[in-house]
């Protein structure tokens, strides 16, 4: 079971993990405790991702664990050894923000911010899931990213237009 | 951290897991950790010295034949919705997962996990409660005695506990007589889903029938002939990711104006998912009309346990029954 025998833990409430984000590999020590929420920010210094209710309720902290969306502040650190963790600050490529991101600016798509990284994180799973065909259906597999400014109506205008003309 | 600090094992064999976790009254399985890691680190209900991590266990995948889907405990709520079998043949079964939490929750969430998630009653979870007897037996229950019971269950409830079984995906699966494969030290065992839960009677802290150490390993549900129609119809306070105040399942077959096999499912008023059998012998053999859907919910709703929070639940539910049942057989409202 478990542990890597070579490498025994020298205290069995640690683990050791490569942790794999945006593509990049960290060999980390960490409290068994820590979340991959609690990680990504205070070991890695990726605070893209927001900490919200922490408890699952508010979708701030969805990252893609492996291409599916998931809940950072649910999921130990630990866990994800050997997965592929995919954050807000992996999106853009050379300089150049994702198309999401650009549909973000332009729509208003956010009034403070905070829940923003979340949201986009959603919605480039939710292309992949294709699940844009109508506003409706965009609404309905949004739904665990709660926005309290209540940006809504233009999150779901930015999201339909990356979707292009299939939504309506 | 005031969390207690545990050690984190990732079980890589079967056998293994549940010969460790049965050997050790102090560790507890790590499924998706969508209530575990929620009532370990945040709530601080739940202090196991040892957690073992059982999401690399190869019982993960979905079969079927003509007759029965077989699906591993570690198969997520998403990758089940997605099947094409559940589409097809178990259409509400499908519709009562995606009725449930986010996607990002369904992306974690193990069939296991989701049969053994504990409850949402927020006394029970809130740790500076001190009288909940499923958390601490012989305490008392602040839910009866407080006012903030509105999430609770009205069927299979008492004076010790009326905690909910929050589950949408039980609801149909108890319906359908759904089967749970158990692994445990003296090897596997099928348990019907309608006999896995125990009512709270005087120990709400024993919910199921499983022992410490036993692996759900599998469910087994039973494929409903092509004639039946089901339907999954969730009542709630807001549209999306929202627990039920009401939910029913339910599979009809009706043949010439007459109700030939009737199976019913309960959500949001049981304290374990609620099989609703006196509703079923209503309908079984009798007209498909909305007087025999009336006969059917008076029946199941005869003798509910109330608090002033819950009081408005026993018509919900007659009403979400009646509707459930109309849209599926029809006879006129
Ligand atoms: C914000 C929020 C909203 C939600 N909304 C809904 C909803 O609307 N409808 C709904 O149905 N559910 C809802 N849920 C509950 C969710 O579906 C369950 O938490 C989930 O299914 C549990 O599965 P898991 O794999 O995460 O289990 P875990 O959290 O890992 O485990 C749950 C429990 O089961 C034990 N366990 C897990 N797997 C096994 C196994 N194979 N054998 C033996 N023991 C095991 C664990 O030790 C633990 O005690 C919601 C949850 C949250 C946090
Ligand atoms: S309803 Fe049950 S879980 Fe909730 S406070 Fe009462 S005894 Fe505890
Ligand atoms: S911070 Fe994770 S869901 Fe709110
Ligand atoms: S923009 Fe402020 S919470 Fe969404």
């Amino acid at each position: 079971m478990s542990q890597d025998p070579h490498h025994p833990p020298p205290d069995p409430g640690t683990v050791r993990l490569t942790l794999s984000v945006n593509g990049a590999e960290h060999e980390l020590r960490l409290d068994s405790r820590v979340t991959l929420l609690d990680a990504l920010r205070d070991e890695l210094g990726l605070y893209g991702t927001k900490k919200g209710c922490d408890q699952g309720a508010c979708g701030a902290c969805t990252v893609l664990v492996d291409d599916r969306r998931v809940l950072s502040c649910l999921t130990l650190a630990a866990q994800c050894e050997g997965r592929q963790v995919s954050t807000i600050e992996g999106l853009s490529a050379d300089g150049r923000l994702h198309p999401l991101q650009e549909a973000f600016l332009r729509h208003d798509g956010f009034q403070c911010g905070y829940c923003t990284p979340g949201q986009i994180m959603s919605a480039v799973a939710l292309l992949r899931e294709g699940r844009t065909g109508t506003d409706d259906e965009i609404r309905e597999f949004m739904s665990g990213n709660i926005c309290r400014c209540g940006a809504y109506p233009n999150i779901v205008a930015a999201i339909r237009e990356v979707a292009g003309e299939g939504a309506r | 951290m005031t969390v207690r600090a545990f050690e984190y094992v990732r079980a890589d064999d079967v056998g293994a897991a549940v010969a460790m976790v049965s050997a050790d009254p102090a560790a507890q399985y790590l499924a998706g950790g969508t209530t575990q890691v929620d009532l370990m680190l945040k709530d601080g209900i739940l202090e196991p010295e040892r957690v073992v991590d059982i999401t690399r266990l190869p019982l993960r995948g979905i079969t079927a034949d003509d007759r029965t889907l077989r699906v591993g405990a570690l198969t997520t709520m998403e990758e089940l919705a997605a099947d094409p079998t559940v589409a097809g043949r178990l259409p509400f079964v499908r519709a009562a997962l995606l009725a449930g939490a986010s996607t990002q929750l369904r992306n974690m969430a193990t069939i296991g996990g989701n049969l053994l998630q504990r409850t949402r009653c927020r006394y029970f979870r809130d740790p500076t409660v001190p009288d909940c007897n499923k958390r601490t037996p012989s305490t008392g229950c602040a839910a009866i005695t407080g006012a903030g019971a509105r999430m609770h269950a009205i069927l299979g409830a008492g004076e010790t506990c009326i905690a909910l079984h929050a589950s949408d995906l039980c609801v149909p699966l108890v319906a359908l007589d759904t089967v749970v494969r158990v692994r445990g030290i003296e090897g596997e065992r099928r348990i019907p889903l309608t006999e896995f839960y125990v009512l709270p009677g005087d120990r709400p802290d024993i919910e199921t029938v499983l022992r410490h150490g036993d692996l759900v390993t599998g469910i087994e549900i039973p494929l409903p002939p092509a004639a039946t129609r089901s339907g999954y119809l969730k009542v709630r306070d807001r549209a999306s990711y929202e627990f039920a105040l009401v939910s029913v399942a339910a599979a009809l077959t009706v043949q010439g104006g007459t109700v030939t096999e009737a199976r019913l499912g309960l959500g949001g008023v049981g304290t374990i998912p609620w099989r609703a059998r006196a509703a079923e012998q209503i309908l079984t053999g009798a007209p498909a009309t909305v007087q025999t859907y009336r006969a059917a919910a008076e029946a199941e709703l005869r003798d509910p346990f109330t608090v002033p929070g819950t009081a408005f639940k026993p018509e919900l539910a007659r009403r979400t029954i009646v509707r459930a049942l109309a849209e599926l057989g029809g006879g006129e409202a």
